[in-house]
């Protein structure tokens, strides 16, 4: 079939109108979003949810300084979710490893399994202060997906969370507790299938409803205020575990390691610790497989800056800025881009980042849950992994701090596919 | 050069670059100007498309099953320059600019052609950057307008848009929808208040009736997603079918019109 030839046929070219595109003299200077860690992070999203970003900005601000708020979520970290979280000597840990003195923060013990409820607390109160009654949430490991669905429940408010079906599949047990707790689970069936794409859809939901619905983000991500905000929430893990070692040892720690996928446990604990320079600040990261773009989710290993799902920072992408796909053996660290705030922490040196592989992640499981009686969460096995490698080259005089940030008991299934057990 | 939108409403027409190949997209194009559309919005495909709704996701999905890169989405611009005068808009997400570089997607885009784009997740306080660059080469900077807008924040979109405002009719994603909302007309006229650009409105227009509604308020109204769900459906003759629907939705209005 011969094309079309428009300007053949319309020598005068009346069906095509140029655009006309003559600059305005004197064009206002331009505020760059506000939210940076640097250069990242900021405020990237389509202009319909603009005024949702302002507005939570805006209550968040001034919720921050309101003494009743301070006090209710406080109260509700209390009594609610089980606050404070243990600090616990792992003596076999320590002994087997033969170096520094290991401490686990416990945030596995807190209501609901994981750290997450501290977060979800803290913007269902923003919700009730804002007037909406609907929230939408994405979940990966499904351990966010339960808190949200679990402050809603308390709250009364009505609930959607997005899990890609990859994810329903790993982590089916979550699915079964938030539809108990009462939520609607909206399986994402696009893209990957994981994390990242259940981010694209509640924020489509969001884009909808937004006049009605917030959207409980559930890591230091997205636009701001959601990766200072969620800091913000999270800081109590830090603050708790920074008095409990200095009563315990009299000092502080040598380092602290957490695991990060968007990193909010990591970001929480660490924050507190930003300004005692001789702390060693530790991120791991999910190795994955291998080293191949595809098969982890090593951002700072292989991530070039970009922005996605609304903020600026390293993202494993391919030469064309298509988002690249990621694997990890754990739903909550396979996500291809990092918070912004840890981008910069990399960028000034204040915090390292690392890898645990797959199946260096099992085995820490399999050791933790054999030395000291605990099952960690995939997630926070990647950080128990990397203090097996680190703590035998340090002193019997240093210690470490690693964030359990969440329980196992959802892994189960995980890891009967995956360990050989004696 | 400056030539305004024609018709009332002049009809801007959306596509997905590269679904299903980038030589359908190119029949496609020329066939929908031919075909009445006085403007191109041509889409780069993207892996996360926050903004768009399904039938568009699915779009970039096959799209991006052949590596269609925005490099691919300027070459077939100027394809399409190469046999016509309509105005062409580059319709991207913002990664795939970062990635080849602002300075160096402006001056591509300038080669090929193009009259400007619209970049769906950088809003106006972060384009400095990017307007220095896309001015430099003459380059039209589209921006969205929603409903959800504050008028200050019309009003500094207004201040630096050029070529013409977009008007996202009401909240959501692209699709097509049964009824247009209020909203649409109540935002063209707010939008009014700060600029004399034409306004295009879009997100939702698929039946003749919207674009003659639209037509009473607007410069231009924008089909999107009933176009890429033309061509999903339309395997082999998708730009017959195309030019087809882009008669039907012109058609009622040109003979409502017409004395």
């Amino acid at each position: 079939m011969a094309t079309v030839s428009i300007t053949k046929r319309h020598p005068a070219k009346v069906h095509g109108s140029r655009v006309s595109r003559t600059a305005k003299p004197g064009a206002p200077r331009l505020v760059a979003t506000p939210g940076r860690f640097g250069p990242w992070g900021g405020r990237y999203v389509p202009e319909t949810l603009m005024a949702a970003c302002e507005e939570l900005e805006r209550e968040y601000e001034k919720a921050k300084r309101d003494p009743r708020f301070k006090a209710r979520l406080a109260e509700l970290l209390k009594s609610f979710a089980g606050r404070p979280t243990p600090l616990f000597y792992a003596r076999r840990l320590t002994k087997k490893l033969g170096g520094a003195k290991i401490y686990l923060k416990r945030e596995d013990l807190l209501h609901t399994g994981a750290h997450k409820i501290n977060n979800c607390l803290g913007q269902a109160l923003l919700v009730e202060r804002m007037g909406k009654h609907r929230v939408v949430a994405e979940t990966g490991a499904g351990q966010h997906g339960v808190a949200t669905a679990t402050v809603c429940a308390l709250f009364g408010f009505e609930c959607v969370v997005y899990m890609g079906t990859e994810d329903m599949r790993r982590q089916e047990l979550n699915v079964f507790r938030m539809r108990l707790l009462g939520a609607e689970v909206r399986g994402v069936d696009s893209g990957s299938r994981t994390l990242k794409d259940a981010i694209n859809e509640a924020m489509r939901d969001w884009v909808t409803n937004v006049r009605t619905t917030h959207y409980l983000l559930g890591s230091v991500l997205g636009a701001h205020p959601y990766p200072t905000m969620v800091r913000d929430f999270h800081r109590v893990i830090g603050q708790e575990a920074r008095k409990q070692v200095v009563q315990a040892e009299g000092k502080l720690p040598t380092a602290v390691i957490a695991c990060v996928g968007g990193g909010s446990n990591a970001i929480g604990i660490f924050h507190d610790f930003i300004g005692d320079k001789k702390v060693q600040l530790i991120g791991v990261e999910a190795g994955g497989r291998s080293e191949k773009l595809g098969d982890h989710a090593a951002r700072f290993q292989g991530g070039l800056p970009g922005v996605l799902q609304g903020t600026y920072s390293y993202v494993l992408q391919d030469e064309a800025g298509q988002i690249a796909s990621t694997h990890s053996v754990s739903a909550g660290l396979d996500y291809p881009s990092i918070g912004p705030e840890h981008a910069w922490l990399a960028d000034q040196k204040r915090a390292e980042y690392v890898s645990a592989s797959d199946a260096e992640a099992l085995d820490a499981c399999k050791m933790l849950a054999r030395l000291e009686g605990i099952i960690p969460a995939l997630e926070s096995s990647h950080a128990v992994a990397e203090v097996i490698k680190r703590s035998p080259k340090m002193k019997k005089s240093d210690v470490v701090i690693v964030n359990i940030s969440g329980r196992g008991d959802k892994d189960i299934g995980i890891l009967r596919e995956n360990l050989q057990l004696d | 050069m400056s030539v305004s939108f024609r018709a009332k409403p002049s009809l801007v027409a959306y596509l997905t670059c590269g679904d299903p190949d980038l030589s359908t997209s190119r029949e496609v194009a020329l066939a929908a100007i031919e075909a009445g559309a006085e403007v191109l919005e041509l889409g780069v495909p993207f892996s996360d498309p926050v903004a768009d709704g399904p039938v568009i996701q699915r779009a970039s999905e096959r799209a991006l099953r052949n590596h269609v890169s925005l490099e691919d989405v300027l070459k077939l611009a100027a394809e399409i320059r190469s046999e016509s005068d309509a105005g062409q808009i580059i319709f991207t997400y913002l990664n795939p600019i970062m990635r080849m570089g602002v300075e160096k997607f402006a001056a591509a885009a300038a080669n090929a052609g193009v009259d400007g784009a619209l970049v769906t997740d950088l809003p106006v306080e972060e384009a400095g950057e990017y307007l220095k660059h896309m001015r430099k080469h003459d380059l039209a900077t589209v921006f969205l307008a929603a409903p959800t807008s504050t008028d200050e924040r019309l009003k500094r979109i207004c201040e630096v848009s050029t070529g013409f405002v977009y008007a996202v009719s009401r909240t959501g994603v692209t699709g097509a929808r049964k009824d247009l909302a209020d909203d649409a007309q109540k935002l063209v006229q707010r939008i009014r208040k700060f600029t004399k650009l034409p306004i295009v409105v879009g997100f939702g227009i698929s039946q003749p009736e919207h674009f003659a509604a639209v037509g009473k308020f607007a410069d231009g109204a924008a089909v999107g997603t009933a176009i890429v769900h033309t061509i999903e459906q339309n395997p082999g003759k998708e730009a017959q079918a195309v030019a087809e629907l882009i008669a039907q939705v012109v058609g009622r209005r040109s003979s409502a019109v017409s004395p």
